[in-house]
């Protein structure tokens, strides 16, 4: 029964990562622009194009290119670069990581800000606090990530240097990790220093991306608390002596969650969408920044590459969300 | 009356909506120890408020304005907030209305009896968890450590009711509030709840504030009886007295009104026009004084 929920919820992925695919591969074709024009000198004759276009097998059909991509993309190649001529997939992998990090800081960063607003607000419900946790949610949800980053440069960047505003570590360090995953491994190797440093570099972009969604968490949550707040559950728990605090965390906050929960999954797709320009911004090397190197250039198998990664991380993180809906919620666990 | 101590002590308790109208007008009634007090009226008589305001949990909105609770000595206006709430914990408890509502759907029944125990009145886990199995012994549980596993939604209502009975007294409190509590289940569920109550109440000697709209309830259950209406206690006397020569006009109203299946003909009759226009009067008048004394 399980097993079988399971193997239709892969199905189900499989296919979705396959129309992503489908489209990508079409709607980047049918764009304007031609990625072998981009590379070739100026003054290079129509036998240079076409043999180049040969090579990159851009000169067989839209179809057959497909087949073709896709059987190698089911085998583990994705192709080769056509601007940085290097394989697709190790570019990718090595940039993945870099945004995994950014973006779970981000997710961290807002669930820290959110949680504890929203339970304040819950809390102080009716109150001139609440009403201030409303009009500052509603400010930084009407701000978008890449302004925020433009602000919070002038601020931590320009007026009060305290964060690095370029790149992901500072280049004169020495680094001695052997995964891309610096944040992490600064961590498991216990250099705190390396750690300090990469924190100092994520941090302004981390909350550009996180601001916004720490506004609609505390919102949505606060709500759902109110909600919950004059259930007979709670009261009984008021009346067995326990405080309003105690109350929201232990009977109020695991079933208000579930909202915020599925809204959460949601949006942190559109945070992970949003890297791409807020590293463009932190000229922060991770997938996103890659990702408008490689629509600039026009570089195809890079773009359906990254584009595929993307798809891949959206349907996990759903996926994910359904699983933690059946933890917080012990009547959808059987059947 | 013997002289028993009182239990809880209500003098001139005045509550109002935001809009500044009464939900309850001047109400006093006094439970005194170990003694079942009924509250009976019709829906929005204000009955299930004064046992909200008596435990400090009055729907948003609503405010005490006025008027004193004593719990055994203790003036509960008196109290910090945290202090009150601790009392409240330690002392009372409620059993709620409907069962289905009143259980966290997301934690399992055990820790939801126990945790006053433990949390509140700082019980020993081991101590707790014996407690709550010898409490569902005496609901007539026969499986304890299945329900003490189950979440509440694997339970039926009458179940639910049973635990929430059990949750109640195992804190031993000196005053209960039962806020209708068979009201949300099967009539034939009904009769044993009732009884179960009746039977824990005897032997652990508890006070209840009985909350009910039935008459037939109030006969077989409590010792004295408040009649409510509009907020307003109309009569207050001994149960027996009450059903033998009931004083008011409503309440001999009430109890023509109430479904009898001895006597079919004489009984379920509509509460006469003109003892509500008696009522209104009455109302209006409680609100004219109450309006000169406060401005």
């Amino acid at each position: 029964m399980i097993l079988q929920k399971f193997l239709l919820r892969l199905m189900t992925m499989a296919v979705t990562l396959f129309g992503v695919a489908v489209v990508v591969f079409v709607v980047i074709r049918v764009a304007p622009g031609d990625p072998i024009a981009m590379m070739l000198p100026p003054g290079a004759g129509p036998e240079d194009i076409e043999r180049l276009r040969a090579l990159y097998g851009l000169d067989k059909s839209l179809p057959q290119q497909f087949v073709i991509w896709l059987g190698g993309v089911l085998q583990g190649d994705f192709g080769t670069s056509i601007s940085l001529r290097q394989d697709v997939l190790s570019l990718v992998l090595g940039r993945l990581p870099a945004t995994l990090e950014l973006a779970t800081l981000a997710l961290l960063m807002a669930l820290a800000i959110g949680g504890p607003l929203a339970i304040l607000g819950a809390r102080e419900r009716g109150t001139a606090v609440e009403a201030g946790i409303d009009v500052a949610g509603g400010a930084a949800l009407s701000i978008p990530d890449f302004l925020w980053g433009l602000l919070l440069i002038l601020v931590f960047g320009v007026l009060a240097p305290i964060f690095e505003i370029s790149g992901r570590v500072s280049p004169s360090l020495d680094l001695p990790f052997a995964t891309q995953f610096y944040l992490v491994e600064s961590i498991l190797r216990l250099r705190f220093d390396l750690t300090a440093d990469l924190l100092a570099h994520m941090f302004i972009p981390a909350l550009a991306l996180a601001l916004p969604l720490a506004a609609i968490i505390t919102l949505l949550l606060k709500q759902s608390l109110k909600e919950v707040m004059d259930l007979d559950y709670v009261v009984l728990a008021r009346v067995k002596g326990f405080s309003e605090t105690q109350v929201i965390l232990r009977e109020a906050l695991k079933n208000a969650a579930l909202p915020t929960l599925t809204l959460i999954g949601v949006q942190f797709t559109f945070l992970i969408g949003g890297t791409v320009i807020v590293e463009r911004l932190f000229s922060y090397e991770g997938l996103g920044n890659m990702a408008i190197d490689a629509v600039i250039n026009r570089d195809l198998p890079l773009i359906q590459g990254i584009v595929l990664v993307f798809a891949l991380i959206f349907v996990l993180i759903n996926l994910a969300v359904d699983l933690s809906y059946a933890l917080l919620n012990p009547r959808l666990r059987h059947g | 009356m013997t002289a028993q101590p009182l239990c809880l002590s209500i003098g001139a308790l005045s509550a109002t909506l935001p809009n500044g109208d009464r939900v309850l007008r001047s109400v006093s009634l006094d439970v005194a120890a170990g003694e079942v007090h009924a509250l009976v009226g019709e829906s929005g008589a204000g009955k299930s408020m004064i046992g909200k305001a008596l435990l400090g949990v009055l729907p948003p909105g609503v405010r005490q304005v006025e008027g004193s609770i004593t719990l055994e000595g203790t003036r509960l206006e008196t109290l910090a907030p945290a202090a009150r709430r601790r009392l409240i914990g330690a002392r009372t408890a409620l059993i709620p209305q409907d069962p289905l509502t009143a259980l966290n759907p997301s934690r399992r029944i055990g820790p939801q009896m126990t945790d006053r125990l433990t949390h509140i009145l700082g019980w020993p886990a081991a101590s707790a968890r014996a407690r709550i199995r010898e409490m569902l012994a005496e609901v007539h549980i026969r499986e304890p450590d299945r329900v003490i596993a189950a979440y509440p939604h694997e339970l039926s209502g009458g179940m639910r009711q049973r635990v929430l009975i059990a949750a109640a007294f195992a804190a031993e409190p000196r005053l209960i509030v039962a806020d209708e509590p068979t009201t949300a289940l099967d009539v034939t569920v009904q009769k044993q709840i009732l009884r179960l109550i009746a039977d824990l109440q005897r032997r652990h000697g508890t006070a209840i504030l009985f909350v009910t709209h039935d008459l037939g309830v109030v006969a077989k259950i409590s010792q004295s009886v408040s009649v409510l209406y509009a907020g307003m206690v109309v009569e207050r006397a001994p149960a027996p007295e009450l059903f033998a020569t009931p004083r008011h006009a409503y309440t001999k109203a009430l109890m023509a009104a109430t479904p009898r299946y001895t006597h079919p003909a004489s009984s379920l009759q509509p509460v006469n026009s003109a003892v509500l226009a008696e009522l209104a009067l009455e109302v209006r008048a409680a609100d004219t004084e109450w309006k000169r004394a406060h401005g």
